[in-house]
């Protein structure tokens, strides 16, 4: 990958059978960067983990008008700082009103925005005029 | 999802033949656990070392385990993590929630 300079832009049903699939094209990812001193197959699970806790929420969060709707996933590498935005045209939701999840307390759900929030850089969710976008960047050096 | 069950002693072993634990599969686990105890199992044993990847959601079938153990007067414990299977325990905090051991014999012992 000369150059580290990526764009995949993908569309994959809304069904979490396409979890895996999302997940180990970030994981291809990590393994063929050109330059990253990092470790790898940590990376790897990172870029996995995201791109799976990212699709979830979108699946989580698609409008109900079509069953057989797509989930875009847009993974950009440019100048070493990475960029995942995934697309969902739900009702949207504010991400900055979920807390950190309490760790005394035990529940069985609550840590998937978490969890991409300790492994990313930045996290935004923004609404454009037809769909939301839940945008992630990472600096990988 | 491949479950595979054993009993030894008075512990069921399930161990969770699957690649991945996540939002697509963890349901399965869930409610294969919630039977357990409900069927009157007091101790169970969840191996994950075919398991090299976890999400919030397979957490969070083990949580609700854990969780049913408890108002099961029963116990829930894990063995075999993969070393980034185990980093998600730890960033999460949940290793200081789950009883861990490297291998289903070690946690065998520890059920006696």
């Amino acid at each position: 990958m000369e150059g580290n300079r990526i764009e995949v832009d993908i569309k994959v049903p809304n069904k979490t059978r396409y979890l895996s699939l999302i997940g180990r094209i970030g994981e291809d990812i990590a393994r063929e960067l050109e330059k990253y001193s990092g470790d790898r197959d940590t990376l790897a699970y990172h870029l996995n983990l995201v791109l799976t806790e990212a699709m979830v929420n979108a699946i989580k969060h698609a409008g109900p008008n079509e069953p057989e709707k797509l989930v875009r996933i847009i993974i950009s590498l440019h100048a070493s700082e990475l960029t995942i935005r995934v697309f969902d045209d739900g009702q949207g939701f504010d991400i900055n009103a979920i807390p950190t999840p309490n760790f005394e307390e035990l529940e069985d759900r609550g840590r998937g925005i978490f969890l991409i929030r300790s492994l990313m850089d930045s996290v935004s969710y923004h609404k454009n005029c037809r769909e939301n976008i839940l945008e992630m960047k990472k600096k990988l050096s | 999802m491949n479950l595979v069950n054993e009993t030894r002693n008075d512990v069921v072993i399930l161990y969770v033949r699957e690649e991945r634990l996540d939002a697509h599969n963890s349901a399965e686990l869930k409610s294969a656990v919630q039977k357990l105890f409900e069927d009157g199992t007091k101790n169970v044993l969840v191996d994950l070392k075919d398991v090299r990847f976890i999400d919030s959601s397979g957490l969070g079938a083990l949580v609700s385990g854990f969780k049913n153990a408890i108002s099961h007067q029963g116990n829930l414990k894990l063995s075999s993590l993969q070393s980034q299977v185990k980093s998600m325990f730890e960033l999460t905090r949940l290793h200081r929630v789950f009883e861990i051991f490297p291998s289903s014999v070690e946690a065998m012992e520890n059920f006696q």
